[in-house]
C-alpha cells in the first residue's frame, strides 16, 4: 500500500481547486492510493534505464519565428462562460493578494 | 487590503555586524521574438487585449506547442555570453499549477536540464572593482497572461469581485537565469544586487534578444534574501522579494529584507519562507500571495515537445557572433573617442551611448555625436517627457545633420531648426531643409550684395570699420544675419563685411 491519505487528497483537490466532501476523501484516498501501487511498478525499472518522455525519436523539432494569424477576438471568447472589455471574465480566487 | 508596512529596524551595516546575508537573484526576461515561444502569434506589447491569441497559447484542448528557433537561438546567446555550458540533450517540463492567468493550467518550462547552465557573470561595481556572479541556470520558459483586478479592493466596480484575463502575453517567450546563492558581500549585497542585474540588462541589450524594459515588465527580478549569523555554516531562512521594477527598487528590496530579517531574528522571532511583494512607493515589502511548495508543482516531462540537441557547429557559431561586453565596449569607446571619465559617465547615464555609437558609425565625427546627444537632443526629449531613445530621430538622421552642418550647408543654429523639422515628423533632414528653406545662404554674390546694402544703410557704421575699428562691424553682420533671416554663416559675413571695408 502507498498510504494515500484523507489529507493528501484534500491537498490535491486544493491545488486542483477542487471541491471535495468529507465523503469523497475517502472513496478518493482509497483510489488513488490504488492507483499509486499500480503505477509504483516503474519502481522496479533498474536505474541505468534512462527515462523515457517520448516515444518519437526526433530532437530539434523547431518553428521558424514568422507570425501567424491569431484567432479573432470574437472566436477566442466564444467559449468563455464570460467576457467583459475584450477580456475573458473569470471569479476571483479565494485568498488572493488585490 | 492594506498591506501592513513593518520598519526596517537595522540598517545594512548593524545587520552585517552579527549576520552574513545570503542572496539568490532571479531574473525573468521577456525575448524580442516575433512571435511566441510556442504558436506564431505576435509577441507584442500593448495591443488591444485578447487580439494575439490563437488555440495554442490558449491551452484549447487538442493544441500542441511548436517550438520557436529563434527563442532557442536567444537562449543559447544569453547562456554563452553568461559564460555557461549548454547542454548536449535538453528538454522541457510542464509545472502544473491552477490561476487564472495560465490558461493551460501549467506552465511549458525547463526543470532538470536546462538548455544552459553553470556560469558567471563579472559585474563591475561602483568603485570599479568587479564582483563574479556565480550562474546556476539559465532556462526556456512562457509567460503567463494578465490579470485585471475588478472588485471592492480596487474600487472600479462596487460590490463586484472578479479578474479579467487578457492572454495576449501568454506563451512569451521568457528566460528565467538564476544565480548561485550570492555569498560573502557583506554590506555591498545591496549594491551588489543592483551592479548584476544592471550589468545583466546591459549584456542582454547588447546581444539585441530583449527590450530588457523593467518598467515595461520585459524584465522583472526576483530577489531571493536571508541571513546566516557569522561564524554559521547554514543557510537562514530566505524570503522572495518580487515585483521589483527597477534598478534602483532592486538595492532598496534587498536592504530593506535584510533589515526586516535582522529586526525578525534579534527579538527572538523565526523568518517565513514566502514571497513578498515589494511596494515602490514605501521601499518596503509585504507577504504575497501563497504559493505552493516546490513539490506542489508536480514538474513532469513535456511530451509534446521533442528535445534539444544543440550541434556544436550551431552552437560555435553562435559563440563566434558574441558581441563585445557592454563594458567593454565602454572602454574601447571611451579611447577610441579620447573621453574623459565623466564624459563617458554622462553618455552611459543619458542613455545615449548607442545612440552616438550608431551616429559615429552614420559617418559623424564622435564629438559631434556627442554632443547633438547629450545636449541638443537631450533638452528636446526632456521638454517632451521621452526617454532619449524614444525621440523621433535616428542616429542616421543625425548623422546627416552633422554632415550638412561640416559641408557648410547649415550653421548650427540651423542645424537645430533642421533636427526640430525631424522631430516634428516633416522628414528626412534634406526634407526638412527643402521644405523649411534652411540651407546656409551661401551665395557669395547674395552675401556681397547684402553686407553692401547694411554698409550702405549705415554708414556711420561703415566709416569706423574703414578706421579700423573692426569690432564694429558686429552691427553690420547682424543686420546681414537679419536680412538673411539667420541663413547666413556669420564668420563668413564678418569677412566679407572686412573685405569690403579694405
Amino acid at each position: 500500500m502507498s498510504d494515500i491519505t484523507r489529507d493528501d487528497v484534500a491537498h490535491l483537490a486544493r491545488l486542483a481547486r477542487l471541491a471535495v466532501t468529507d465523503a469523497e476523501l475517502d472513496t478518493f484516498s482509497r483510489q488513488i492510493d490504488a492507483i499509486v501501487d499500480t503505477v509504483s511498478a516503474v519502481g522496479d525499472i533498474p536505474d541505468d534505464i534512462p527515462p523515457t518522455a517520448q516515444v518519437v525519436p526526433q530532437t530539434n523539432v523547431l518553428r521558424p519565428d514568422t507570425t501567424e494569424p491569431s484567432l479573432p477576438r470574437e472566436a477566442a471568447l466564444a467559449g468563455a462562460p464570460a467576457a467583459e472589455e475584450g477580456r475573458f471574465r473569470v471569479p476571483r480566487i479565494l485568498g488572493e493578494e488585490l | 487590503m492594506t498591506a501592513t508596512v513593518e520598519s526596517a529596524p537595522y540598517t545594512v551595516e548593524e545587520v552585517c555586524e552579527q549576520f552574513d546575508p545570503v542572496m539568490g537573484l532571479e531574473v525573468h526576461v521577456e525575448l524580442n521574438t516575433a512571435t511566441k515561444m510556442f504558436c506564431g502569434c505576435a509577441n507584442a506589447f500593448g495591443a488591444e487585449p485578447n487580439t494575439h491569441v490563437c488555440p495554442v497559447c490558449l491551452g484549447l484542448p487538442g493544441s500542441l506547442p511548436r517550438l520557436n528557433g529563434t527563442a532557442v537561438e536567444s537562449a543559447i546567446k544569453i547562456g554563452l555570453a553568461l559564460n555557461c555550458r549548454v547542454r548536449e540533450r535538453s528538454g522541457f517540463a510542464r509545472k502544473n499549477y491552477f490561476y487564472p492567468d495560465m490558461p493551460k493550467n501549467f506552465q511549458i518550462s525547463q526543470y532538470e536540464d536546462p538548455i544552459v547552465f553553470d556560469g558567471y557573470l563579472d559585474v563591475p561595481l561602483d568603485d570599479g572593482t568587479t564582483w563574479r556572479v556565480e550562474i546556476e541556470r539559465a532556462h526556456m520558459e512562457e509567460d503567463t497572461g494578465k490579470s485585471l483586478h475588478v472588485g471592492g479592493a480596487t474600487g472600479r466596480i462596487h460590490g463586484a469581485d472578479y479578474s479579467l484575463l487578457d492572454y495576449n502575453r501568454s506563451g512569451v517567450p521568457l528566460i528565467e537565469i538564476v544565480t548561485k546563492p550570492i555569498i560573502g558581500a557583506g554590506v555591498r549585497a545591496p549594491e551588489v544586487a543592483r551592479a548584476y542585474v544592471t550589468a545583466l540588462r546591459d549584456v542582454l541589450r547588447g546581444l539585441g534578444v530583449s527590450d530588457v524594459r523593467m518598467d515595461q515588465g520585459s524584465m522583472r527580478c526576483d530577489a531571493n534574501v536571508s541571513l546566516m549569523p557569522k561564524g554559521a555554516t547554514g543557510f537562514g531562512t530566505r524570503t522572495e522579494t518580487k515585483n521589483v521594477n527597477s534598478l534602483r527598487s532592486v538595492e532598496r528590496a534587498v536592504r530593506y529584507e535584510m533589515g526586516r530579517h535582522a529586526g525578525v531574528l534579534l527579538s527572538g522571532g523565526t523568518i517565513r519562507q514566502e514571497t513578498r511583494h515589494f511596494d515602490e512607493q514605501s521601499g518596503t515589502t509585504s507577504p504575497g500571495r501563497p504559493k505552493e511548495t516546490f513539490a506542489d508543482y508536480r514538474f513532469f516531462p513535456e511530451p509534446d515537445l521533442p528535445p534539444l540537441e544543440p550541434s556544436r557547429d550551431w552552437v560555435e557559431t553562435l559563440r563566434a557572433a558574441l558581441p563585445e561586453r557592454p563594458w567593454e565596449r565602454r572602454a574601447r569607446i571611451q579611447t577610441e573617442w579620447d573621453l574623459s571619465d565623466e564624459e563617458l559617465r554622462d553618455l552611459v547615464n543619458a542613455d545615449a551611448l548607442d545612440l552616438v555609437a550608431d551616429t559615429v558609425d552614420a559617418g559623424a565625427p564622435p564629438e559631434a555625436a556627442r554632443s547633438w546627444w547629450v545636449s541638443y537632443l537631450s533638452q528636446q526629449a526632456n521638454t517632451a517627457g521621452v526617454a532619449l531613445t524614444a525621440l523621433p530621430i535616428t542616429p542616421a538622421q543625425v548623422a546627416r545633420v552633422i554632415a550638412l552642418v561640416e559641408d557648410g550647408t547649415l550653421t548650427n543654429k540651423l542645424a537645430r531648426q533642421v533636427v526640430d523639422g525631424v522631430l516634428a515628423g516633416e522628414g528626412e533632414p534634406d526634407d526638412v531643409v527643402a521644405g523649411r528653406g534652411l540651407a546656409v545662404v551661401s551665395d557669395e554674390s547674395a552675401l556681397t550684395a547684402a553686407v553692401d546694402e547694411a554698409l550702405a544703410a549705415q554708414p556711420a557704421v561703415a566709416e569706423k570699420i574703414r578706421a579700423g575699428k573692426t569690432k564694429a562691424a558686429g552691427a553690420i553682420v547682424g543686420a546681414v544675419m537679419k536680412a538673411t533671416r539667420g541663413q547666413a554663416d556669420a564668420a563668413r559675413v564678418q569677412e566679407l563685411v572686412l573685405e569690403r571695408c579694405q
